[in-house]
């Protein structure tokens, strides 16, 4: 009996271990991209590199501007479409769990989060694209804000699902029409945890290649209309990085850092909100 | 007649096909306080939220029959209205986690986009803070959040959100059954002092709460009102053995 719990305690220990060995493996990979980024990066930053766009081949220096300055109006093009409309089909979705349309329209969000990245892409490039004859950043933006929309939606839902009925019950009997409600009871309450699914979104779409290839395109020069191609990071570094130079090569390292620095930053962001504005209930 | 405030003939209500609330029919008078009680499942919390027509809100809840304020019948009235008229305080104390307790107290206002100047929602916090018995303990820090308050401090905020309306009639939905006996104790302090003033209906499934605060007494048995009577009568010589059964504990 005694040796039989022995090998029980054994296997128990070679258990533990081999799960506690396991957490540790994973975070490697994450530590070797982070340093090797950041060794290759770090020296590219400076002020020139972001505020100039990329030098000719064969000139020395060069920035990423153009990419900083189209990736970041992209990000708020598509924020403007992708948050209202995210947002009210999320407080659709838990404040009528149970009707046909819920049951179809969650369906279709979650069918429409597993849709490749450069599927929604060729889609935008055959309504907009086409249609308009032109690359074009509005096109790029509403191609990320495909991508934001599920992420909006499932955070709004589950956030505000969350919140106690009696809530709402109290507030409507205080004869508070039910606008009001949703909007200056419900949506204050969950309010944390509906901007960090919009930060989490943001990261998420900030790092998208696929669905600008063939849709903001990409731009060399520094272009702030929104009907003409434009620079975006994640592009950015797609081109430089395939290229056969070196000075591009290191143009390329330089975005990845910022563009890691910058995902990095809106995720340590997005946790400390959630724990500050978090509402005791 | 004319102190009526509440009075219902006939009323039936739903949740589905389950007939909850059967040919009501009772009146109430102006400033007494009322409690109604009765086993559970028996249709009492359905017929308070009733009144201030909360029960539709329920998917699938459905209510037939005469119920008025005063001449006015309430299911053709807008519902905002007579949510403004009828004040509600609920089982647990729901203070709106997002306000401070300045706030809290002027939510009806403040949710509405009613304007009002400052001096005067000044004057209301107070008096309404006063009149829950709470203002002494939180004049210091009004503009804390409603959430640090204790379980019996917040519902008598949520007795102050309910009194700055200046409603006719307040509903009480269990109020003091997630309570603590002192919190208990001065929540129906509270009653006595808040008669003079409003109509009060009570949900209550203590029976000696029922006799400690109420003028009359209402008992509810399978959706049906059984009795409705002085509390002193009901509970000395009920007239109906199924009212005679309850109080002596033969069910619950």
């Amino acid at each position: 009996m005694d040796a039989r719990i022995g090998i029980r305690n054994t296997k128990s220990m070679l258990f533990k271990g081999l799960i506690v060995f396991l957490a540790f493996l994973i975070t490697i990979p994450l530590i070797i991209v982070l340093l090797y980024i950041i060794k290759q990066g770090v020296t590219q930053v400076n002020w020139h590199f972001l505020t100039h766009v990329p030098a000719p081949v064969g000139e020395a220096g060069g920035g990423i501007s153009n990419a900083l300055i189209g990736s970041f109006i992209m990000v708020i093009m598509s924020s403007i479409i992708a948050i209202p409309v995210g947002m009210f089909a999320g407080i659709y979705l838990s404040e009528n769990p149970h009707t046909k349309l819920a049951y179809y329209s969650g369906l279709c969000v979650d069918i429409l989060q597993g849709v490749p990245s450069i599927v929604v892409g060729i889609v935008v490039y055959f309504w907009i694209v086409k249609p308009l004859g032109t690359f074009s950043a509005l096109s790029g933006s509403i191609a990320l804000s495909i991508m934001m929309l599920p992420i909006v939606i499932r955070s709004t839902e589950q956030t505000l699902r969350l919140l106690p009925p009696s809530l709402k019950e109290a507030a409507l009997s205080l004869g508070v029409p039910y606008h009001r409600v949703i909007m200056k009871v419900i949506v204050p309450c969950g309010f944390a945890g509906i901007l960090s699914g919009i930060m989490l979104s943001v990261a998420r779409i900030i790092g998208e290649t696929a669905p600008l290839l063939f849709t903001a395109f990409g731009n060399p020069y520094l272009s702030t209309s929104i009907t003409k191609p434009m620079e975006s990071l994640p592009h950015l570094i797609f081109t430089y990085a395939t290229s056969p130079y070196d000075e591009w090569h290191n143009l390329a390292w330089g975005a990845s850092f910022i563009l890691l620095m910058f995902v990095l930053v809106l995720n340590i962001f997005t946790k400390l909100i959630t724990r500050k504005w978090n509402i005791q209930l | 007649m004319e102190h009526t405030v509440v009075s219902a003939s006939k009323f039936n209500a739903w949740f589905g096909d389950n007939h909850v609330v059967k040919d009501v029919t009772i009146g109430i008078e102006k400033n007494q306080v009322i409690a109604v009680m009765g086993p559970s499942g028996c249709g009492k919390t359905t017929f308070l939220r009733c009144i201030n027509r909360m029960h539709e809100l329920i998917p699938g809840a459905t209510a037939k029959g005469s119920l008025k304020l005063y001449d006015d019948e309430v299911y053709t009235m807008n519902p905002i209205y007579v949510r403004y008229k009828i004040g509600m305080v609920f089982q647990r104390p729901n203070p709106f986690p997002n306000l401070s307790i300045y706030d809290n107290v002027v939510a009806g206002y403040k949710l509405n986009g009613l304007k009002m100047a400052k001096a005067d929602m000044d004057v209301i916090v107070e008096k309404s803070l006063t009149s829950a018995a709470l203002w002494k303990e939180v004049k210091d820090s009004l503009h804390k959040k409603g959430t640090f308050l204790s379980g019996g401090q917040q519902q008598r905020l949520c007795i102050a959100r309910a009194i700055a309306m200046e409603p006719e009639v307040i509903l009480f939905d269990e109020p003091t059954s997630a309570l603590d006996p002192i919190s208990t104790s001065s929540v129906e302090q509270l009653f006595h002092e808040l008669k003079e003033n409003y109509t009060l209906i009570i949900v209550t499934h203590n029976m000696q709460q029922a006799a400690r605060v109420s003028d009359k007494t209402a008992f509810f048995y399978m959706g049906e009102l059984v009795e409705f009577d002085d509390t002193k009568q009901m509970f000395t010589a009920p007239t109906d053995v199924r009212t005679q059964n309850y109080i002596t504990g033969r069910f619950s």
